[in-house]
């Protein structure tokens, strides 16, 4: 049996005496998928924050490829192989759709090492590559600002992709897509999970339900249950704390 | 005169420097905390505010004449703060780097302005007769201690607009709206506060406590065109000590740079108690980046 | 296309002062060669605020340092040997002060005028950056270093020679100063060093420095989340615009010959941004120009109408940040945009809420 390429022991995250997440436990295998679902408020994006560093969990630890990773630095959390996309869009406006994915793919990433002009042999290429996976080819030259609202998600899903890390966090990836490109976007997910492990955020069922992984619930800063989908639709006591939230996701 | 009088009166001192600090910050934090704006024309409320003292006390006169300077001061600056508000810093939004030096642009403005009505050198405001005098500690071990009546009255106001603010923060329905305005800008608006109104209102009473801040200045130095400059930088320092928008951080803020020159200047220069406050200030952003009172929320963690 | 033009506009303009002593009155030209002085020190501004989004305030303090050191040296050598300067004796001083004899000769003084204001310049910004301090924080915390700065040396008069600062240099390395031949020499020099100095900003900016510099503007979260160090960057950034400062404050005090802590104050230091924000603060040939015009504006204005300067100075500060936020870099773009028959517009406008949530988060990080 393989290690688990991800464990997330126990750790706990306060807000000013508010648990944001509780005590919570996760393993992840190398090349697999797992969702995490949950009502707004559930902890979710807290997790994968903790998971990367931003917000430092006040007990428990997290292991990243055997190694704890609990107090380390964002930047050489990343550098160890984690990238993540945040909920909202943040791709850098400025520079053009290339420039983005050059910056996420480059593996000299110190400052002192910035200053040549070339771009070190393979990140060229993994550009390249991505560029054509997220197909945005016809607009590489185009400063990133200038891209819609839908194509700034698969640039920045693109850049998190381009970095190459072994673990993915994405959070909430098909919000404001159109039904074709949520589909889309399971379907590069689900092709990329062969060298990648992926964490993913969604509200959108139709996208798990593409993504065809298992699925964690969580609820109040805890993990509440694990299976498949359909599992998951047919228990009894998610479907009460998730009633208002089906309501929700149906309207959308 | 013992070494406790001594020290306790520089230490009084300290306090009503802090409280004048504290004044000018307060409005400065207020609206940097609500609207992420720095005024850098914030000085020249206090300017204002301390000509408007002059202009007043030379009209009116009797024992209740200051009071109406006060008021005065406090309204003028208002109605000058709403001004620049709806002139330019409302055009500025999210761009908080161009609105410091648009603001200085208006400092610029302010201060030539006060140089061409009043000219370069200092006026004074007398201070009206009850507040003549100190209040004298005879014996015991502070005994030669003085500390003098327009000092005391510096410190009282101070606490009065400190509390009268909290309190309105606190218990009234404006003082809601901004708390919401202040943790979650787009929330509060989707909830129907009028958020424009918000944050003129923030601004303007900020800069409105910065002209009695003025006022009370003038009571115990002359005002001249540049007497904001002289301020402001320290109550920047103050906000960026006190933490984000908190009155509590704010007053605690002003209360330790005050304290800290104060003491700082009993044993060296003027300019070595500057620099030695910089360092002081840079030392303390290693241990709290975030000042000295700061609210961790769900939406501050939004990358 | 673009680039050529761009390319074209540059020779010119290097062609127009490489020939100036030629047409310009010997006045004029010290003007000028001064300006030229600041502008190296505004390609620095350009760097951190133009791209990295970093503005500060206290650019005069590094300005300062490097102005200073040579000022330093030059007063040293215009004394016969155990004579020490003429300050220092009213202020009671009998022998001269350890650290001043560092700079001596001229190697020290000069390699001091640019490494001093770059380690001071890096330390600070290392010790603010690392612990997320940015912004409008970082801005206040440099003007305290430029009052901090400006009043201390007003104090240290015995060591700095206080309010009058140093002046009446006689000789640079072995040269009379005041001779004409030697001014039009050291403008050509400073000419060189500015041409040198936009050369090598151009180079970095163009690497990955300059690209992973912009991403910070953008979004220094996102850089960080893509393994990057924004600090590492920012100070790095930062130390080279301090070094652009002392080199500028070095050459400047040989065209003026005189420093004084009101040159390097707070008053000063804002200054030399809005000559940058005026020639557009991403563009190098358009800061040069900026700070050319601001600085001639400037002479010239209060020279005739002294009180007028500051109205006007303020009116500039809110007109370029509020109208031209690109300052007059941005006009040929918006010119071209003006006149081209409609196209498809890009992208409205984001709608203001957007905007303010981003400054919303921008400050809620403090960082």
């Amino acid at each position: 049996m393989t290690s688990p390429l991800l464990s997330v022991e126990n750790i706990t995250v306060s807000f000013d005496g508010f648990n944001a997440l509780d005590g919570i436990s996760l393993q992840l295998m190398p090349t697999s998928i797992r969702v995490l679902i949950g009502p707004n408020g559930a902890g979710k994006s807290t997790l994968l924050d903790a998971i990367i560093g931003h917000v430092r969990p006040s007990s428990g630890r997290v292991v990243f490829k055997g190694r704890d990773i609990t107090h380390m630095e964002e930047y050489r959390i990343v550098r160890d192989g984690i990238c993540r996309k945040f909920q909202a869009p943040g791709v850098l406006e400025s520079l053009t759709v290339m420039d983005n994915l050059n910056l996420a793919a480059r593996r000299r990433r110190e400052c002192w090492r910035s200053f040549s002009r070339g771009v070190a042999g393979g990140t060229y290429e993994q550009a390249e590559r991505v560029l054509k996976l997220i197909d945005l080819a016809g607009k590489r030259n185009l400063p990133a600002g200038q891209l819609s609202h839908g194509e700034k998600q698969w640039l920045e899903i693109g850049m998190v992709v381009a970095s190459d890390a072994e673990l993915l966090l994405l959070d909430e990836p098909a919000a404001g897509m159109s039904h074709g490109e949520s589909e889309q976007t399971a379907a590069l997910i689900r092709e990329l999970s062969s060298q990648h492990s992926f964490l993913v955020i969604d509200h959108d069922m139709a996208f798990v339900d593409q993504l065809d992984a298992p699925v964690s619930v969580m609820h109040m800063g805890r993990m509440l249950k694990e299976g498949t989908l359909k599992e998951i639709r047919n228990d009894p006591q998610i479907a009460a704390i998730y009633l208002g939230r089906d309501k929700e996701a149906s309207v959308a | 005169m013992g070494h406790a009088a001594i020290i306790a009166g520089q230490a009084f001192n300290g306090v009503s420097v802090a409280s004048i600090l504290l004044l000018t910050a307060l409005g400065l934090a207020l609206s940097f905390g609500v609207m992420n704006v720095i005024n850098m024309a914030h000085g020249e409320m206090l300017m204002v505010g301390g000509y408007l003292a002059y202009v007043a006390s030379r009209i009116a006169h009797g024992p209740m004449a200051f009071l109406l300077a006060l008021l005065l001061s406090f309204l003028g600056a208002t109605l000058l703060g709403a001004l620049l508000e709806l002139t330019v810093i409302q055009r500025l939004y999210g761009r908080p780097l161009d609105t410091l030096l648009a603001t200085w642009g208006v400092s610029l403005i302010l201060q030539q302005g006060a140089r061409s009505l009043f000219g370069a050198i200092g006026v004074e405001v007398v201070a009206p007769r009850w507040l003549n005098g100190s209040f004298a500690v005879h014996s015991g071990a502070f005994a030669g201690l003085s500390l003098p009546y327009v000092r005391i009255f510096i410190v009282a106001l101070t606490a009065v607009v400190l509390v009268s603010l909290m309190l309105f923060i606190a218990r009234t329905r404006w003082g809601l709206y901004l708390r919401a305005v202040h943790q979650d800008r787009e929330m509060a608006q989707a909830l129907g506060v009028n958020t424009r109104w918000v944050d003129l209102a923030v601004f303007a009473v900020g800069t409105g406590v910065a002209g009695l801040a003025g006022a009370a200045l003038a009571l115990i130095a002359p005002v001249t065109p540049t007497v904001g400059q002289n301020y402001v930088v320290y109550a920047f320092l103050v906000v960026i000590v006190g933490g984000m928008g908190s009155l509590l951080g704010t007053a605690l803020a002003a209360l330790s740079i005050g304290l800290i020159t104060a003491g700082a200047q009993m044993f060296t220069s003027v300019s070595l108690a500057d620099v030695l406050l910089l360092v002081l200030v840079i030392v303390f952003i290693q241990f709290r980046p975030q000042g000295i009172v700061f609210k961790r929320s769900r939406v501050m963690k939004e990358a | 296309m673009k680039k050529r033009l761009e390319l074209s506009f540059d020779a010119a303009m290097l062609a127009a002062l490489a020939l100036a002593p030629f047409y310009l009155s010997s006045y004029h030209l010290s003007l000028l060669g001064r300006f030229l002085a600041l502008a190296i020190l505004s390609l620095g501004i350009s760097l951190i605020w133009g791209w990295g989004g970093i503005l500060s305030l206290g650019q005069g303090v590094f300005w300062g340092l490097g102005a200073y050191v040579l000022a330093m040296h030059l007063k040293l050598t215009g004394l016969a040997p155990g004579d020490i300067p003429d300050f220092m004796m009213w202020s009671g001083l009998d022998h001269l002060p350890g650290w001043w004899r560092l700079f001596q000769s001229p190697l020290p003084a000069l390699v001091g005028a640019i490494a001093i204001p770059a380690a001071v310049a890096a330390g600070l910004a290392w010790l603010v950056f690392d612990r997320r301090v940015r912004g409008v924080y970082f801005a206040l915390i440099t003007q305290a270093l430029a009052l901090a700065f400006s009043t201390l040396l007003i104090s240290e008069q015995a060591y700095t020679g206080g309010f009058n600062g140093l002046t009446d240099f006689t000789t640079i390395f072995g040269r009379v100063i005041i001779d004409p031949g030697f001014q039009r020499g050291i403008y050509w020099i400073t000419l060189a060093t500015l041409a040198l100095c936009f050369l090598g900003c151009r180079w970095i900016l163009n690497a990955s420095f300059g690209k992973v510099l912009l991403a910070i503007r953008d979004g220094e979260s996102r850089v960080r989340f893509l393994g990057y160090n924004p600090a590492a960057y920012k100070t790095v950034a930062f130390a080279l615009a301090g070094a652009l400062a002392g080199l500028s404050g070095a050459l400047y005090i040989l065209h003026v010959g005189v420093i004084s802590p009101a040159m390097v104050g707070v008053v000063p230091s804002i200054e030399m941004v809005i000559a940058v924000a005026v020639g557009g603060r991403a563009s190098l040939p358009g800061v040069i120009l900026g700070t050319l015009l601001v600085n001639f504006g400037k002479d010239w204005i209060s020279s005739a109408m002294p009180e007028v300067w500051q109205l006007a100075m303020g009116l500039l500060f809110i007109l370029v940040v509020t109208v031209l936020p690109q300052g007059l870099a941005g006009i040929p773009g918006a010119a071209a945009r003006l006149f081209r028959p409609r196209r498809k517009r890009q992208e409205p406008e984001a709608p203001r809420r957007e905007m303010r949530k981003g400054a919303a988060m921008a400050a809620q990080e403090k960082d």
